[in-house]
């Protein structure tokens, strides 16, 4: 019962103290490192890759603008005779080459379609472009850019062709975009061992190689068009923990998607999260070791000074009965001396009476003056039961009063001896005749003789004998009184224990555990010792030892 | 001779009676009171020497009647009983000037002892306090 109230007082401690500590850091560290961090990371990544694609869009515009450029000047500083020229058109390819190596090949085309002229690494001469698409898009918009087509060489590439009018006829200026020059333009972007740029156009077709596995002009399916309509500046979309920048490439309807890989970006910062994390659980590791040794040692206060206040209320409650009861003594003495006395006197004048006669004359005269005295003697012996009582009453009085410890403990027998007889229970006296007086309080040494005879006779049960010693020890100036029984004995490891509060062997409700607990404080504060002796199956002794000193 | 005069004080009437019957035969002179007040009254009207007086009495107890008895007559003897021996009163009773306290159930003849050693008590005190007020008187 008691356990349990502790138990569950140690459980709310325990609780109470660790929710508080806990609430607060684990909300810190999830906060942080979950919310606030996660944002600003995210933040902060988002922010870059849209600067990124940004860039990279501008160079990619500038990269077209330029190799525009290149075409035009070409295109307006030379006419169709020159340029229809094979040899010259090496001759210029060279010159271009030498300060950009981003053009492949040049070629010149005619209003018919036919490739008159060409200058790079394929064979292309005299291939007829009438029904090409691109043929058709320059001559509507005179400068054009080809999205990747295989085309007559049979490998992805991307032209820019630019038609010229002259007079009544026009002609075309075409050059192939180096794809290794445009695809590592493209690619340049690419961060990390999983981040990836390429670009795609308008029905979702890779432009350059993605990074991983998919090739020039196959389709990627995770972007849609709705996506890339409504690109208007730089965006960055958060696909599964992965990181996309779409912007559009103005002079094309290309778009350029970069991608990054969130965890990979956020791996350092997942390294401070798991040490962090290890970190909380050691802080709940120490949080649980402190709160369970706080709540044991307050719970182990608690139950000390419990059985402090316990052991205070058995020894006022010892007291007050003994009071109550000394007082009841005292009244019943006085109730009960007043009409002996009346008795007594009664006896006495027949007495006096008696002695006026003549006993001849009175037939029963010897009888009469027999049964007076009887009486007599039997008010004289109800007479020392009240004053028992009164002696006993009377020592419930604080004292300090010369003892003879012989008397004292016949007198402690002498209430027990009926129950020690009714149990078959012999009593040896053994006492030192000339004791010492001592001077000390007679009511609390009787009380405990008075528990450890009662301890004794438990521990006998039935058939057995108690012993009573009572000797003198001149080199320590102590008297002692040794009571030996021949009772069950106490094992070696309880005996430490017996002094101790509630400590009882006796089914609850037959003892309280405190009888030896009390005789050992009083005997304590009378300045004197108990000791104990045992072995199990033969018997206990229990020595109480007093100083020999008197009061000036 | 002087004859001690004694007066029993004891709310206990068969008590008082029996007892004024032992010492009369013991050649005692008693009177009985049985109450503090009847007591107070009666010392006014007598002359007496000592007083037995019980100490738990209805009304007025021992102890206020003997302080009671003690302003009328300062040299009185009185010789306290008591049912209980409670230190506390006995001592109490010895210090208003009480000759002595005996627990009942009494022992005639020792009470008889008390009385004569009481009457001697008085006789002495009431001598001293004579021979002081001879000295005074020749002084004067």
């Amino acid at each position: 019962m008691e356990i349990e109230i502790y138990g569950r007082i140690r459980g709310k401690i325990i609780t109470t103290v660790f929710l508080f500590s806990l609430i607060p850091m684990v909300f810190l560290v999830f906060f942080l490192l979950y919310v606030q961090f996660d944002k600003i990371y995210t933040d902060k990544i988002t922010n870059t890759l849209k600067t990124m694609v940004y860039n990279k869009k501008r160079s990619i515009d500038l990269f077209f603008e330029e190799r525009i450029a290149q075409i035009k000047t070409l295109a307006y500083t030379h006419n169709y005779e020159t340029l229809s020229n094979d040899k010259y058109l090496s001759e210029l390819l060279n010159v271009v080459q030498s300060t950009s190596k981003s053009i492949v090949d040049l070629g010149i085309i005619n209003q018919d379609g036919e490739h008159v002229a060409y200058a790079g690494p394929y064979k292309l001469k005299g291939v007829n472009y009438k029904n090409e698409q691109w043929f058709h898009e320059v001559l509507f918009k005179e400068i054009y850019i080809s999205d990747v087509f295989m085309g007559f060489r049979k490998f992805p590439h991307i032209i820019i062709a630019l038609m010229r009018k002259d007079g009544g006829k026009f002609w075309i200026l075409r050059a192939t975009i180096d794809s290794n020059v445009f695809n590592s333009l493209v690619q340049g972007a690419q961060v990390g061992e999983k981040g990836d740029a390429y670009l795609v156009n308008s029905d979702s077709v890779l432009q350059t190689p993605s990074r991983f596995g998919s090739q020039v002009l196959s389709k990627i399916d995770f972007l849609n068009n709705e996506v890339f309509n409504s690109i208007i500046d730089e965006k960055v979309l958060h696909l599964n923990k992965i990181f996309v920048g779409l912007s559009r490439i103005d002079i094309k309807k290309w778009h350029l998607v970069i991608t990054k890989d969130g965890n990979e970006e956020m791996s350092q910062f997942n390294d401070v999260k798991i040490d962090a994390v290890l970190i909380l659980i050691v802080f709940i590791l120490i949080i649980i070791v402190g709160t369970f040794m706080v709540s044991k040692s307050i719970i182990k206060g608690l139950i000390l000074s419990e059985k402090k206040k316990s052991m205070i209320d058995a020894n006022l409650m010892q007291s007050s009965k003994m009071a109550a009861l000394g007082k009841l003594a005292a009244g019943v003495a006085h109730e009960i001396n007043n009409p002996l006395a009346l008795i007594k006197e009664s006896a006495g004048w027949i007495k006096d009476l008696l002695s006026e006669e003549e006993q001849e004359k009175i037939k029963n005269f010897v009888e009469y003056e027999k049964m007076a005295n009887k009486i007599e003697l039997h008010v004289e012996r109800a007479r020392s039961v009240t004053h028992r009582m009164l002696g006993f009453a009377r020592r419930l009085e604080p004292a300090q009063e010369n003892v003879d410890f012989n008397m004292l403990a016949d007198q402690t027998v002498s209430f027990l001896e009926s129950e020690a007889l009714h149990r078959n229970i012999k009593i040896e006296k053994n006492l030192l005749k000339d004791i010492p007086l001592i001077t000390t309080d007679t009511a609390q040494v009787q009380q405990v003789i008075l528990n450890i005879l009662d301890n004794a006779i438990d521990a006998i049960g039935k058939n057995g004998t108690i012993g009573l010693r009572t000797g003198y020890n001149d080199s320590e100036n102590k008297i002692f009184l040794a009571i030996s029984d021949t009772g069950i004995g106490i094992p070696q490891e309880e005996a430490k224990k017996i002094f101790d509060p509630f400590y009882t062997t006796k089914r609850p409700g037959d003892g309280t555990g405190l009888g030896l607990a009390i005789s050992y404080n009083i005997i304590e504060k009378l300045g004197g010792k108990i000791e104990v002796d045992s072995t199990v199956g033969v018997g206990s002794t229990f020595t109480i030892y007093l100083p020999i000193r008197r009061i000036a | 001779m002087n004859t001690v005069k004694v007066m029993l004080v004891d709310d206990e009437v068969d008590f008082t009676e029996i007892l004024q019957k032992r010492m009369k035969k013991r050649n005692i002179d008693t009177l009985i009171a049985n109450s503090g007040k009847a007591a107070i009254s009666l010392i006014k009207k007598e002359k007496i020497d000592v007083v037995v007086l019980d100490m738990k009495m209805p009304d007025l107890d021992g102890i206020q009647t003997m302080k009671e008895l003690k302003k009328i007559n300062p040299l009185l003897e009185v010789i306290m009983l008591t049912g209980h021996a409670s230190l506390g009163i006995a001592k109490e009773g010895i210090e208003l000037g009480a000759f002595d306290y005996l627990m009942k159930p009494i022992d005639t003849d020792s009470l008889i002892f008390k009385i004569q050693d009481a009457y001697k008590r008085k006789i002495l005190q009431e001598e001293k306090i004579d021979s002081i007020k001879e000295i005074i008187k020749s002084r004067s």
